[in-house]
C-alpha cells in the first residue's frame, strides 16, 4: 500500500492491491507517515473538544489528581498511617497518582475510542491505529498540566527535584507506549463485545490497588516483589519516585515491568492489527 | 488507454447473520478467543440457537474503469452497490478476489464525516479534510476557495453546530468535493438537501468528470446517470449483470426482468419481504385491465416496536419518472407500530392507468431514515382490455387516465361579440 507517496505515478505496478485479509499486513510505516497530519488533528480535537462548555475547563486536569491525593493523604496517610518511603505522603501519593492517572485515562480512553469513532470507520479509510493512538496522546496534556501541581506540592514542602528528573521523560514515552498497546487491545476488543467498555473502568480500580500508588512497594513481601514487578505500572511508579526524589532505584524491577509492559503492548498492537479490517463489518 | 485505473477481478463479500460471528482457525487464534469466551457464551444466554444466515453481498464481480471514464454503478437496493465502493475505498476487505488501484480515492460517500458540532466551521475543515485524506498544506492551499464555494466566509469561526443543516451540509460537501485524488467514488446518498443544492453537487459531478479524473457514480436517478456517466454497471443481487452503454444499461435495470412477484431474503431489519400485484379478491394478477382496480399487496415486518415507521409506493414509468406516490398517510391511516409481520394492501382505482408498461417502488422509512427502499420491487404491464378508450382508434397518449371535464359550444364570431347581447 504505497500509494500514499504517489511518486509511481504512471507505473504499471499498482499502487494499491486489495485483497481478502490474510491477517499478516506488515505495518505500512510510509502510509502512517502521509497521515501524520490526521492524527495531530485528531489529538487536537479530542484536546479542545474534552473541556469545551465547562466552566472549569482545564482545572478538572488539575482538580482530579489533586483531590484524590488530599483523600488518600487523609485516609491512608493520616488515619491508617501507610509508610511513605520517608516522604511527605502528599507527595508521595500525588508522585503515584501524576502517571496512575495518565496511564488509567489513557487506557481507558483509547479503549472506548473506537467504537466512539464508529462513523468515521464505516465510511472513510485511514489507517485505524491513529484513533487509539490519538487518545493516549491527547491525555498527555492533562498529564502536563497535573504535573505543574507537582512542583508546587514539592516547593510546599520544600524538597528539590533530583537531576535524575530528567529520566521522567523517558518514563513518561515507556507510560504512553504501554498504555497504547493495552489500549488497542481493549479498542479491538469492544468493537465485538461491548462489555469491554463497561469492564475497563471497573478493572483500572483494581490494577491501581495492584499497583504502589498509594502504598510503597516496599510493603510487598520481598519473595513476591518479581511477580509484582510483572505489573508495568509497578516499575514505572517506583522510578517516577526515585526520579523526581532522588530515591535509589530499583533496576530489577524496572528492567521487568518495561519489559512485560513492552511485551503487553506489542500483544495488542497485534491482536488490533489483526482485527482492523473486520471493524467496519462488525461495529 | 493503457492500464485500467482500476482492476476489479473476482470481487465476493460475504457477511454471516445472526449466526457465530466466526470459527477458530488457528492456535493462536484459540489462545486469543479465551478471552473472549466468557462474552460469547453470556451472549447466548436467554436466546435461541443463532442459526446463521450466509449472505453474499457481492459475488464474483469483475470489471475495468479506464482513466477519465465516468463510470455509473447501478441495482436496486442491496444489489451490493455500497459494498462494492466501500470496498474499494479499504473500509472493509473483500472475502475474496482482488482489485488493483493506480491512483489515490477519494469518496465522497457520506458528506460530513467526522465534522464536530463543537468544532468551528474552519477547524472541521481542517479535520474532515485530513480524515478524507489530504494533507494540512494541501488544506491551506484550497481553504478560501472551498469557503467560498459552500458560502459560509461570515460563519467560518462558528461552531457547526449553531449552522443550519444547509449551511452544514455545504460545507461538508466542498470540503470532500476539492479532494483531488485520481479516482473519485460518489454514492448518490449525499444528495440530500435541497434541489438547488443537489444540483449544485451534480455539477461538480459534471467538473470533475471534465477534469479528466476517474469517477464511480452510484445512483438510484438513472437521468443522472444517463447524462453524467461514460459506461455504467448493473448490480443484481450482488452480481454484475450488464454492463456497457448507461442508456442501455438504465434500460435494463428499468424493465427489469418482468416481475409480478417480489421476495426478499430476511436481514433482520425493517424491511419489505413480498410484494405482489393482485385482484380484488387475492387472486394473483400480473396484468392488469386499464379499466379495473387492482390490489398490491406488500408483505413487511417490524422486527421491533418502530414507532413512526411509514409505509408508501410510487408509480413509475419505464424510464424512471415517478408518477404518483401513496401512502396510508395521505388517507390519515397511523401505520402500525408493533413489531410483527403486516400486509397492505393499496387498491389502484380503475381508471388510473393508461395501457403500458409501470414499475412500483416501495420503500418503508421514518424521520430519520429511509429504512428499505425497493426501486423497483415489481413491475407490470397495464392491458387495454375491452375498454372504450381504445376502441375505434381512441388510443391516448402518457400514462395516466383523467377524466377531465369538457364543454364545448358554438363560438360567437369575435367581431359580433359586443352586440349578440
Amino acid at each position: 500500500m504505497s500509494w500514499v507517496v504517489g511518486v509511481e505515478a504512471q507505473a504499471e505496478a499498482p499502487w494499491v492491491v486489495i485483497e481478502p485479509d490474510r491477517g499478516h499486513s506488515p505495518v505500512d510505516f510510509r502510509e502512517l507517515w502521509h497521515y501524520r497530519d490526521l492524527l495531530y488533528f485528531l489529538t487536537w480535537r479530542d484536546i479542545s473538544v474534552r473541556y469545551k462548555q465547562t466552566v472549569l475547563g482545564f482545572l478538572w486536569a488539575i482538580l482530579q489528581p489533586f483531590l484524590s491525593m488530599v483523600v488518600f493523604t487523609v485516609f491512608l496517610g493520616k488515619l491508617a498511617g501507610v509508610p511513605s518511603d520517608g516522604v511527605p505522603y502528599p507527595v508521595f501519593s500525588y508522585l503515584g497518582l501524576l502517571p496512575w492517572m495518565y496511564f488509567a485515562g489513557a487506557v481507558t480512553r483509547s479503549g472506548a475510542s473506537v467504537v466512539g469513532s464508529a462513523s468515521l470507520l464505516t465510511r472513510v479509510y485511514f489507517p485505524r491505529v491513529l484513533v487509539p493512538l490519538s487518545a493516549t496522546l491527547s491525555a498527555l496534556v492533562d498529564f502536563a498540566i497535573s504535573a505543574l501541581v507537582l512542583g508546587g506540592l514539592m516547593a510546599w514542602y520544600g524538597l528539590a527535584p533530583a537531576a535524575t528528573i530528567v529520566l521522567l521523560l523517558p518514563l513518561a514515552a515507556l507510560t504512553a507506549v504501554v498504555a497504547t498497546g493495552i489500549g488497542m487491545w481493549l479498542a479491538a476488543l469492544n468493537v465485538r463485545y461491548r462489555d469491554v467498555q463497561y469492564a475497563v473502568p471497573f478493572l483500572m480500580q483494581l490494577w491501581m490497588f495492584a499497583t504502589p500508588v498509594v502504598y510503597p512497594a516496599s510493603l510487598v513481601p520481598a519473595a513476591w516483589r518479581p511477580l509484582y514487578a510483572l505489573n508495568p505500572m509497578t516499575g514505572v511508579i517506583e522510578g517516577y519516585r526515585a526520579a523526581v526524589l532522588g530515591l535509589p532505584w530499583d533496576w530489577t524491577g524496572l528492567a521487568l515491568s518495561a519489559l512485560s509492559g513492552l511485551a503487553l503492548a506489542a500483544l495488542g498492537a497485534w491482536q488490533f492489527r489483526r482485527m482492523e479490517r473486520t471493524f467496519a463489518d462488525v461495529i | 488507454m493503457g492500464t485500467p485505473i482500476i482492476r476489479v477481478r473476482g470481487i465476493s463479500k460475504h457477511y454471516l447473520i445472526g449466526g457465530p460471528q466466526q470459527r477458530v482457525e488457528h492456535l493462536r487464534d484459540a489462545i486469543v478467543d479465551l478471552l473472549a469466551v466468557p462474552f460469547r457464551a453470556l451472549a447466548r444466554i436467554g436466546r435461541p440457537p443463532a442459526r446463521s444466515e450466509e449472505f453474499w453481498a457481492l459475488s464474483d464481480v469483475s470489471f475495468d474503469v479506464e482513466r477519465g471514464e465516468v463510470l455509473g454503478v447501478i441495482g436496486a437496493n442491496g444489489a451490493g452497490k455500497s459494498t462494492l465502493l466501500k470496498i474499494i475505498s479499504r473500509v472493509t476487505a473483500p472475502t475474496a478476489g482482488r482489485i488493483e488501484l493506480r491512483g489515490r480515492v477519494g469518496s465522497l460517500l457520506e458528506v460530513g464525516t467526522g465534522f464536530h458540532p463543537d468544532l468551528t466551521g474552519r477547524e472541521n475543515v481542517y479535520l474532515n479534510g485530513t480524515i478524507l485524506g489530504m494533507r494540512k498544506r494541501e488544506i491551506d492551499r484550497k481553504f478560501d476557495e472551498i469557503v467560498a464555494f459552500a458560502g459560509v466566509e461570515a460563519f467560518i469561526d462558528t461552531p457547526v453546530k449553531r449552522y443550519s443543516s444547509g449551511m452544514y451540509v455545504r460545507l461538508a460537501f466542498a470540503v470532500a468535493a476539492h479532494l483531488d485524488t485520481e479516482i473519485v467514488l460518489v454514492d448518490e446518498v449525499l444528495a440530500v438537501g435541497d434541489a438547488e443544492f443537489q444540483k449544485r453537487c451534480l455539477g461538480k459531478m459534471g467538473d470533475v468528470a471534465r477534469s479528466g479524473r476517474t469517477v464511480l457514480f452510484v445512483s438510484h436517478n438513472m437521468g443522472a446517470v444517463q447524462r453524467l456517466c461514460t459506461r455504467a454497471i448493473l448490480l443484481e443481487g450482488g452480481r454484475l449483470s450488464a454492463e456497457g452503454d448507461p442508456r442501455a444499461v438504465a434500460g435494463t435495470y428499468l424493465r427489469g426482468p418482468q416481475r409480478a412477484r417480489f421476495q426478499a431474503a430476511r436481514t433482520g431489519a425493517v424491511q419489505l419481504l413480498e410484494a405482489d400485484i393482485c385482484d380484488q379478491e387475492g387472486r394473483p394478477l400480473p396484468s392488469p385491465l386499464c379499466t379495473e382496480p387492482f390490489v398490491l399487496q406488500l408483505r413487511y415486518v417490524l422486527p421491533e416496536p418502530s414507532p413512526g415507521t411509514r409505509i408508501g409506493i410510487g408509480i413509475l414509468t419505464p424510464d424512471g419518472t415517478t408518477l404518483f406516490t401513496s401512502s396510508p398517510l395521505d388517507v390519515l391511516v397511523e401505520p402500525p407500530s408493533a413489531p410483527g409481520e403486516y400486509v397492505a394492501r393499496v387498491v389502484i382505482p380503475g381508471e388510473t392507468l393508461l395501457a403500458g408498461d409501470f414499475h412500483v417502488a416501495v420503500c418503508l422509512w421514518n424521520q430519520a431514515d429511509i429504512l428499505d427502499l425497493q426501486e423497483p420491487a415489481l413491475s407490470f404491464t397495464v392491458h387495454p382490455g375491452p375498454s372504450p378508450l381504445y376502441l375505434q382508434g381512441l388510443e391516448r397518449k402518457g400514462f395516466v387516465q383523467v377524466a377531465c371535464r369538457w364543454e364545448i359550444e358554438a363560438a360567437v364570431p369575435a367581431g359580433r361579440a359586443g352586440t349578440l347581447r
